[in-house]
């Protein structure tokens, strides 16, 4: 048996979906830019607390997924923008017959809120009525519309706004000013005097001219004197306005729970997709990976850091994508290679890969399978004033201790340039037993370095590097790519290029 | 409404766009000189004298309808001036009228345009009077047709309906206006109305309106008021505000058409009262390669002496290739100038500072001159020559007439003179034709032994004593160079036979 539709994020009954912080590794993963973006321009419908709560469960994400397919067709994408801008223009009707202070401009405005709720709950009806749709979301939603906007409640609200803003729109009347003395009385039809006046300078046109128009300060507001006007219209059209205001009264409740939470929830999708659209338009791809929490081998290809991507295209810039892949037993990718090779920007990319995927969305890359953690863990060098280096390696211990104290065997670890702090020797020492400790929780890793020896400490470990161009080692190309790690390949081509390698410096010192 | 006065069926555009190569015309063939006369003193009229010239007609067909106006022009010289003297009143009198500097406020705009319109108004029977006392006099194509529509448009009729709408406006018995609601129940869609008219006892008993009064003291109320009247009059602000601009518009297409006349007018003046003469060309298809004079004469040269100046005789009918060799100061700068500037004069419809000329239209005209100011070394001098001729060559068609005056002379004459050949050789064969004045022998001579029937080779001489510029005769180019003779003259001293040699090393 199917449960009642209630909400487009989570399948069945699930009210608590708040969580109302951003998880620690936000900052890390870059995951706050992401957000900051996605919902500028949407604060109304504080979408963050859905952001910051991942699933972790592979039917709860496969129920996204499916609603997410199908609001990709611009058909169905259409309706449902089309109901949210409706919904929008419902709210801001509502806050001006709550603001507004008139009577009979409340009373209007109300109306008019109603009036765009109505047919937008209506449009959105018929439009999912007229297409074929089978994720279980958007068939609920579906079912679910066609249930209220048949029901007598939503059909006699309908009928109700529809007759009153008719009768309010044939409303025509005259004002007179002299001095004054203000006259409003019924509109005989008299003359344009726009018209017959252009039409007298007619025979000197010639093409475009200046625009003298002038605009006039467009304010919802009315003054006292537009409000004893409207009062005296009101006189001229006595039945129309004793209806409206009966509806005011009696109608206040007209909006339905669940209509309301679609709103809501929406955006969530919509966010998203309006956020990735300008990526893809640059021939950037994005694909709903397979998710398990079983299987820990994972790919993903052509994937990238969907931060940084956006900077890039801001900047014209390209964008460089990276591809992945762990089959059993591998779990950590250890990344090396020169400075600004995109090691940082491959961990980050990793992390990113994964808590977008908990949250249903489609992630950066053709093709993608991935792990769902149960938590994702972020080491980052920070930024910290901590006096000595003894200080900062043993801050660093401490916390990395903490991250291995709470991780399980589900979770995700993401650990970027450790131990910078201390001597090389320390390094491979540390850094080996905690790769050691990694490898033995079998938890997922991403682990960069610049310890070549942390790249082959078993058959777990996949050693990556960043790599520059073979002709060219200044350049770096952001690839990273399974490589054995080789640092000394780099300075040895840095050298080559300036004519300091051993054979082009002996030349040069033969001659 | 429409002057039509400089096309057929198109206004003259003060703001289109000029040829990229207006500056290098501009000052090579030294045009300032020539508008300034043209523009006696009126600047507008300098910047309508330029954008003529500037803006050539490439129809013989154009240059004719210009020609007949301008002969209306100068039989009726009185009543153009007064034409454009009342344009130009026409537009003094729209800028009399002040607007609220700190209001746009639509009413104040409405009131400010109503003024502004009744001046208009005014100048436009002024205007209507001027057609009507002297149509007949005119009988070019444009003035017959200019001077009829303004008999047909502006009738007693249309200047008793323009002056009711005008008193209408000034609404001194109130404002009447209709209206709709919108959203939220706010007033929409004012629109001004002509009260209908009804019998005064209908008027006074009639009780199907609601009225208040806004009490005295209420500053906001009046405000409303204000603001509601604003609403009303918006379009109609603007409409009229438009109508305003279209018939000053009108005033200011006429004063710009007209205004070339008047500079015609102007420069010939200054001519007669010297005794230039000056004709009407007669233009031809460029296709026939017309080129042909009598007396033709630099009047930017005239205009800056007190004498007349000598005139040329020319017979180049088909020719492709004028090359002009010969003594310096000997008017070959002087001669290519007249050609430069006729051509402009012809193809704006002037007339043309020759006893007679007749001349093919050409499609664009450039200029390629030397520059003296430019203090750049040797190789820096050559370089800017060859970058401008090869902005020259991204816009230069076939059709076009290209003057060439000391061309790659910066280099020495063998270079000089190979990449001259190589320019022209691409030229010619283009379809382009070249007028060339050089004093590098090597390359005027080896084109006039290649015999080409096509071009013809002229040379200035020293004629009598002192006697400048010196005339053109047709003859081959010499190797004997004049310049020994300037520098003496110049500097009261021969050139040394070394320093003479070792000047030119193509030559020794």
């Amino acid at each position: 048996m199917t449960l009642p539709f209630r909400s487009i994020l989570f399948e069945g009954e699930t009210d608590e979906f708040e969580t109302p912080e951003a998880p620690a590794f936000f900052g890390d993963l870059h995951l706050d830019q992401i957000l900051g973006q996605l919902v500028s321009g949407r604060e109304e419908y504080e979408l963050g607390s859905v952001f910051y709560r991942p699933l972790h469960d592979a039917r709860a994400v496969r129920y996204r997924h499916h609603v997410l397919t199908e609001l990709e067709q611009p058909a169905v994408l259409d309706a449902v923008r089309a109901f949210a801008r409706g919904m929008q223009q419902m709210r801001e009707r509502l806050a001006l017959a709550n603001r507004l202070h008139y009577s009979l401009q409340k009373q209007r405005w109300f109306l008019d809120a109603t009036v765009a709720y109505c047919e937008s709950v209506r449009l959105l009806a018929q439009r999912l009525a007229e297409l074929e749709l089978c994720s279980s979301g958007l068939v609920g939603l579906r079912d679910y519309l066609v249930g209220y906007t048949r029901s007598d409640e939503f059909s006699s609200l309908t009928v109700e706004t529809r007759e009153l803003l008719e009768e309010l729109s044939q409303v025509r009347y005259a004002v007179q000013i002299k001095d004054a003395r203000v006259t409003v009385s019924p509109y005989r039809d008299e003359r344009d005097m726009s018209a017959e006046v252009e039409r007298t300078f007619e025979r000197f046109k010639r093409g475009a001219m200046e625009d003298h128009r002038v605009r006039l300060r467009d304010y919802p507001d009315m003054n006292h004197v537009e409000a004893q006007i409207l009062d005296r219209v009101a006189k001229l059209y006595p039945d129309a306005f004793a209806r409206l205001g009966a509806f005011y009264v009696r109608s206040a409740q007209y909006l339905d729970r669940t209509i309301g939470r679609l709103d809501r929830e929406l955006q969530f999708y919509l966010a998203y997709l309006d956020y990735i659209e300008p990526l893809r338009a640059k021939g950037l791809m994005f694909s709903l990976p397979r998710v398990s929490t079983r299987t820990k081998e994972e790919h993903a290809t052509a994937t990238f850091d969907l931060a940084l991507a956006h900077q890039l295209l801001a900047e014209d810039r390209m964008v460089v994508c990276n591809d992945l892949r762990l089959s059993d037993p591998e779990r950590v990718l250890v990344i090396s290679g020169p400075n600004n090779g995109g090691k940082t920007t491959f961990a980050r990319m990793y992390g990113q890969l994964h808590y977008l995927a908990s949250l249903g969305l489609p992630v950066p890359g053709s093709d993608a399978e991935v792990f769902l953690p149960d938590q994702i863990f972020t080491h980052f060098e920070r930024e910290e004033d901590i006096e000595t280096l003894r200080g900062k390696f043993e801050d660093e211990l401490y916390r990395i201790h903490e991250i291995l104290e709470q991780a399980t065997s589900g979770s995700l670890l993401i650990m970027n340039e450790t131990f910078g702090s201390t001597t090389r020797h320390d390094a491979v020492a540390v850094g080996t037993e905690v790769m050691r400790q990694i490898i033995e929780l079998d938890a997922l890793c991403v682990f960069v370095t610049f310890v070549d020896e942390l790249a082959s400490l078993g058959e777990s470990t996949v050693s990556m590097m960043g790599t520059v161009l073979p002709d060219d080692p200044a350049v770096r190309t952001y690839k990273v790519v399974r490589k054995a790690a080789d640092g000394l390949a780099y300075a040895a081509a840095i050298a080559e290029k300036h004519g300091l390698s051993y054979e082009a410096l002996h030349r040069r010192l033969a001659r | 409404m429409k002057a039509f006065l400089m096309y057929p069926d198109d206004d003259f555009a003060l703001d289109g766009e000029l040829p990229p190569n207006d500056a290098a015309l501009t000052q090579d063939l030294e045009l300032t000189t020539l508008w300034s006369a043209m523009a006696a003193g009126d600047s507008f009229l300098f910047e309508v004298a330029k954008r003529a010239m500037l803006s050539s007609l490439h129809s013989p067909d154009g240059i004719v309808f210009r020609q007949q106006v301008l002969s209306d022009c100068i039989e009726n010289a009185a009543v153009v001036r007064d034409l454009y003297a009342l344009s130009a009143d026409a537009l003094a009198a729209e800028r009399s009228v002040w607007g609220s500097l700190l209001s746009d406020r639509p009413t104040s705009m409405l009131g400010t345009s109503v003024q502004k319109m009744e001046l208009l108004v005014g100048c436009l029977r002024r205007l209507r009077e001027i057609a009507g006392q002297h149509a007949a006099s005119f009988h070019s194509p444009g003035f017959t047709r200019f001077f009829a529509t303004l008999t047909d448009e502006l009738d007693a009729a249309y200047f008793e309906l323009v002056e009711s709408q005008l008193e209408a406006l000034r609404f001194t018995s109130g404002m009447l206006m209709s209206a709709q609601l919108t959203a939220g129940n706010k007033g929409i869609a004012y629109t001004p109305r002509w009260p209908r008219e009804q019998p005064l006892l209908k008027r006074v008993f009639d009780r199907s309106g609601f009225s208040f009064t806004i009490p005295e003291r209420d500053e906001n109320g009046f405000r409303a008021l204000g603001e509601l009247e604003d609403q009303a009059v918006r379009v109609l602000a603007t409409t009229l505000a438009q109508s305003v601009d279209h018939v000053k518009s009108f005033f200011q297409m006429l004063r710009v058409e007209i205004g070339f006349y008047v500079a015609c007018l102007n420069l010939r003046d200054l001519l007669a009262a010297k005794g230039e003469p000056i004709c009407l060309a007669e233009a031809r298809p460029g296709t026939e390669e017309a080129f042909s004079a009598h007396g033709l004469y630099d009047v930017t040269l005239s205009l800056a002496s007190r004498e007349r100046v000598v005139g040329n005789y020319v017979a180049a009918d088909g020719k492709k290739l004028v090359m002009i060799t010969g003594a310096n100061q000997g008017g070959k700068s002087t001669f290519l100038r007249s050609v430069g500037v006729a051509q402009l004069m012809m193809q704006s419809g002037m007339f043309t500072p020759a006893q007679s000329l007749s001349l093919s239209v050409c499609d664009g005209l450039f200029t390629h001159f030397k520059r003296e100011e430019d203090a750049a070394t040797e190789s820096g001098k050559l370089d800017e020559e060859l970058q401008r001729m090869s902005e020259i060559a991204d816009r230069i068609c076939p059709g076009s007439v290209l003057l060439c005056n000391e061309s790659f002379a910066a280099t020495n004459e063998w270079e000089g003179s190979e990449i001259a050949r190589q320019v022209l050789r691409a030229l010619l064969e283009d379809g382009i034709r070249v007028l060339y004045v050089t004093h590098m022998f090597d390359l005027a001579d080896g084109l006039y032994r290649q015999r080409l029937g096509t071009a013809l080779f002229l040379r200035a001489e020293r004629g009598g004593e002192g006697a400048r510029p010196f005339k053109l005769t047709v003859g081959e180019p010499l190797s004997t160079s004049y310049g020994e003779d300037s520098y003496r003259r110049v500097f009261g001293k021969s050139i040394s036979t070394a320093a003479a040699g070792s000047r030119d090393p193509g030559r020794s």
